[in-house]
């Protein structure tokens, strides 16, 4: 437990300290807020609900992509500098160094939402929004990031290079995406246990809308924990090699 | 200490070591010397905990480390090939941060960074990015994270590498200063710091272990009894003579004679220099110098090592 703290803010100083952590924040929250503009507040027509369920989906994207460009560098930059020797020779389990890990790029995921604010705050100037929509919203972005967090870093374990590790992270997100799709030109059961699985669509929206489902919470804790479990396996396998 | 019974790890088809067993007591500095890809790195790695043999025992103060690695990292400081340095952090934090990771509480872990830094004589870029490091300096912290924790054992790969002449003399004295309060292996091809540094040492070539033992030991094992220089004056071949009569002597041959001068090499150990330099008196033969030729681990080195250059080379090349 202690191990995990120690690692979780060895990390997190390390993103605030070098300007990868600040580089991603800006650029994508400088796109989120370019989308937001011309797209999400262009029709004047909408109720101002409308309009967050419209932002919720594109800061979602948005969120996706900040998760894997996160979470990229974790394990695979280990690998890279060496650094990983130390982590192996430390007693401290690869459970606690993955958790430790994850931990960090969902609070420095968690600090980007917090910049986001502002968007909903426009819209609540110009309209009115309820706190629970808002509140329902945040949450499915903070969960969709974390489930996006813990793919990337099964990436990161996998590969010795972060643009492997992103190319890896990001392929298995947009795949888990896409079973969606898959669902409907398959047929039941098998349609129903590919849209259930799908990332995005069934999971997503009803947050977006200001629904919070059991069944959507736990969707994406399951990811995450998959994801954590799956790099852990890979740090363990590293020893044999 | 450290029981190692048949150690043995593959990659793939290919084995790094084969079934490697020797023993190491409390406080020995012991040199694992052999060429690149001779499978140093590969028992360090394992000997440290980091990398999981494909078979065989590891016994670390008492401790199974292969059932129980965990419990065995708690008394290792690891030195990889490369130190395993962040960057972007201070050597303070550094140290501290590795401190930490090994267990000690982080009221205590100041205490400790400061310790190791006096002993590593990096106090001096204590608030410095690791970033920032020269080489030297680099090669140094990666030494103090290994100890900054006081391991029973120190396992450092390599430590010399890439250091000038300076600098090795620096970081032999170093190692030489943690004798005692650890038990320390030390990898290396530079055989002058081994052998100065170390107890004992254990020759691998191609994943096993053709020599062990002081250096002595070594040279009798070899064969390499040396080689004796012997400086006189006058003729030459009445002073061969003389130094062929001494028992143990295996021959003698005249390297240079100009004029007054003549110097010769004998085919002897060192250890029977006070023999020659009496017979010599004895026969009334001015004897001006006396002492013994070349490096003598470098030739152990390469006796023992020869005839595997081949499996080395192709090891180097995959």
């Amino acid at each position: 437990m202690r191990a995990i703290w120690l690692i979780a803010r060895r990390e997190l100083a390390s993103y605030l300290r070098t300007m990868s952590g600040y580089v991603i924040i800006a650029l994508v929250l400088a796109l989120l807020a370019l989308a937001f503009n011309a797209i999400v507040i262009s029709n004047a027509e909408q109720r101002s609900s409308e309009v967050l369920s419209e932002y919720f989906r594109w800061a979602s994207f948005f969120t996706t992509v900040v998760g894997l460009l996160l979470s990229m560098r974790l394990l695979a930059e280990e690998q890279q500098r060496g650094t990983v020797a130390l982590l192996y020779s430390s007693p401290v389990r690869e459970v606690e160094v993955v958790v430790g890990k994850y931990l960090s790029a969902l609070a420095f995921l968690a600090l980007f939402l917090a910049t986001t604010l502002f968007m909903p705050g426009l819209i609540m100037v110009h309209g009115k929004i309820s706190f629970g929509h808002l509140f329902a919203g945040y949450l499915g972005l903070l969960l969709f990031g974390s489930a996006s967090v813990a793919i990337g870093l099964f990436g990161s374990a996998l590969a010795r290079s972060q643009v492997v590790a992103v190319i890896v992270g990001g392929v298995l997100a947009v795949a888990l995406t896409m079973t969606w799709m898959l669902a409907r030109v398959t047929e039941r059961p098998l349609s129903d246990v590919l849209s259930a699985m799908a990332f995005w669509n069934q999971h997503f929206t009803p947050f977006q809308s200001g629904i919070i489902h059991v069944r959507d919470v736990v969707y994406y804790l399951v990811v995450t924990y998959l994801g954590l479990f799956a790099a852990t396996r890979v740090m363990e396998a590293r020893r044999w090699r | 200490m450290i029981e190692v019974e048949g150690l043995t790890k593959y990659y793939a088809a290919h084995a790094a070591i084969k079934d490697l067993s020797f023993s190491i007591k409390k406080g020995e500095v012991i040199g694992f010397l052999g060429l690149n890809g001779a499978g140093k790195s590969t028992t360090l790695k394992i000997l440290g905990c980091v990398l999981l043999p494909t078979s065989g025992h590891l016994r670390i103060d008492g401790v199974d480390a292969i059932s129980d690695p965990h419990e065995a990292r708690k008394r290792i400081g690891f030195l990889p090939d490369t130190p395993p340095l962040y960057d972007e952090m201070t050597v303070g934090a550094y140290l501290s941060f590795v401190a930490q990771l090994h267990g000690v509480a982080p009221g205590k872990a100041r205490a400790l960074v400061e310790e190791a830094e006096e002993r590593t004589a990096t106090r001096e870029v204590d608030r410095e990015l690791i970033s920032s490091l020269s080489h030297g300096y680099r090669q140094r912290v990666g030494v103090a994270q290994a100890v900054v924790h006081k391991p029973a054992l120190l396992v450092l790969d390599e430590p010399s590498s890439g250091l000038d002449p300076v600098q090795i003399v620096e970081m032999r004295s170093l190692i030489r200063n943690l004798k005692g309060e650890h038990t320390v292996l030390v990898s290396s091809h530079i055989l002058s710091e081994i052998s100065q540094t170390c107890d004992r040492l254990l020759v691998i070539q191609a994943g096993e272990i053709v020599a062990q033992g002081s250096e002595e030991e070594l040279a009798r094992r070899a064969g390499a009894g040396g080689a004796v220089a012997i400086e006189v004056r006058g003729a030459a071949a009445r002073a061969a003579e003389v130094v062929r009569g001494v028992s143990g002597v295996s021959g003698v041959s005249v390297v240079s004679e100009s004029g007054e001068l003549s110097v010769l090499r004998a085919e002897a150990s060192a250890e029977l220099r006070p023999q020659i330099a009496r017979a010599l008196v004895n026969a009334n033969v001015d004897l001006l110098r006396l002492d013994r030729v070349g490096d003598r681990l470098e030739s152990i080195f390469l006796k023992l090592t020869a005839g595997a250059p081949d499996a080395a080379a192709k090891q180097e090349a995959a």
